[in-house]
């Protein structure tokens, strides 16, 4: 891995947490009950946390004079590395929640992984942040037994979400040649290896949950490669708003 | 004139960061809360390290510039503060007295043995309540007033309370 190969990685790590975070902090002052608002946007700003820790020490790695600032806000859509999943719209609860539970299930197992990186800055930061992704997995499973084992139309929702959510799990174990490379030198995570344990832990929340597992099919792909949904350019307008309008603007 | 930094030694370094309190839970201090992890004097510069509690703790800027502000009241000019994440914070470093600082202010402490192997199995723990001590409690919400809390309640007492969860 060399430096570039190293700042990308870094990239997809802390966008898939920033644009996640930002996703989940629209729930404030909406949420469908003030315990959940305050849930949800809690978790946004772990998330949120999360992405300045890993920005920070790319723009170190990139040694260009950038900190994480202006690489969160002065970066267009197709600099992105994100997920394609985190950056789809809310829809409803059941939506937000299923999106949670899939990225959350699937972030814990890297992370747990990524403890055993060669890197010290990743060791240190998977260790960190696994502490607060087993709380944001314990919480969205719960809601999703909850939803699925509650009303009908509770169960309807939730179910309708998982399903129309399924096609963007496959990207999660997806690996292109960077993945490859950080999985060989020892640096990143094997994401094949994590499929088969995501796919037991979200098996027994949905069948616990009373809901039907869907089959596997297509996978949607190429956050990771900066080509993105048409909604990841309305999220940065907003993020982005003040520092494009107000360079250098501070608080 | 200014004092050399020399004249405070590392153990009255420590016993002036006692002096700043967390911003959040301003009855207990960032060295009874693990926050401040090392405090070095080297070549006349005191150097102290910080660790977060959670990632996104927004009180970490104003931690750092209140541990500024202490320095700075005893001349101290020269200093270094750095943040890590590793060893990454748990609540097995509050001391004793801030738990029971905690309780006293109406917030259950966390319960020591932070692997949290209960969390693990996902069984929730047994928290009693800050009040009238009683265990019958039940968990209303995993995310309470700040990232580091649930919301409780007393089924005994009826009162709502705050939990400071283990990490």
């Amino acid at each position: 891995m060399n430096k570039q190969q190293e700042f990308e990685y870094l990239l997809r790590i802390a966008d898939n947490a920033l644009i996640h975070g930002h996703r989940l902090s629209e729930w404030c002052g909406h949420g469908p009950v003030l315990e959940e608002d305050i849930a949800l946007t809690n978790t946004a700003l772990d998330l949120i946390g999360q992405a300045t820790n890993v920005l920070k020490h790319a723009a170190q790695v990139e040694g260009a004079g950038r900190d994480e600032d202006q690489i969160a806000f002065l970066r267009d859509a197709w600099d992105f590395r994100n997920l394609l999943i985190v950056e789809l719209p809310n829809g409803d609860y059941a939506y937000t929640i299923a999106k949670q539970f899939f990225f959350s299930t699937f972030y814990a197992l890297f992370l747990e992984q990524l403890m055993n990186s060669k890197d010290e800055f990743l060791r240190a930061f998977a260790e960190k942040t696994i502490k607060e992704v087993r709380y944001h997995v314990q919480h969205s499973s719960n809601w999703v037994v909850r939803m699925g084992d509650g009303t009908e139309e509770s169960k309807q929702r939730i179910q309708k979400a998982v399903d129309a959510l399924w096609e963007y799990t496959p990207e999660f174990f997806m690996e292109d040649e960077l993945d490859v490379a950080a999985k060989t030198s020892g640096y990143g995570v094997d994401l094949a290896a994590l499929k088969q344990p995501w796919y037991e832990r979200v098996k027994n929340t949905l069948e616990e949950a009373t809901l039907i597992v869907p089959q596997d099919g297509w996978g949607q792909r190429g956050g990771k490669q900066g080509r993105h949904t048409e909604h990841l350019g309305y999220i940065l307008a907003e993020m982005q708003f003040l520092q494009r309008a107000y360079p250098g603007a501070k608080w | 004139m200014q004092q050399s930094p020399k004249t405070l030694d590392v153990q009255e370094i420590w016993n002036l960061l006692a002096e700043v309190n967390d911003p959040e839970i301003p009855s207990l201090n960032v060295v009874e809360m693990g926050i401040v992890r090392d405090v070095r004097i080297e070549g006349g510069c005191v150097h102290v390290t910080i660790t977060p509690t959670y990632s996104g703790c927004p009180a970490m800027r104003t931690i750092e510039e209140d541990i500024e502000e202490v320095l700075k009241e005893k001349f101290i000019n020269s200093y270094r503060i750095t943040t890590v994440l590793s060893p990454a914070w748990t609540t097995d470093w509050m001391t004793d007295e801030a738990r029971e600082k905690l309780r006293k202010d109406g917030i259950a402490p966390p319960q020591k043995g932070s692997a949290d192997k209960a969390l693990l199995m996902g069984r929730i723990r047994e928290v009693n309540c800050p009040r009238c001590g009683s265990a019958d409690t039940e968990m209303i919400s995993q995310f309470g007033s700040t990232a580091c809390k649930s919301l409780y309640k007393c089924q005994n007492c009826l009162e709502p309370f705050d939990y400071f969860k283990c990490i």
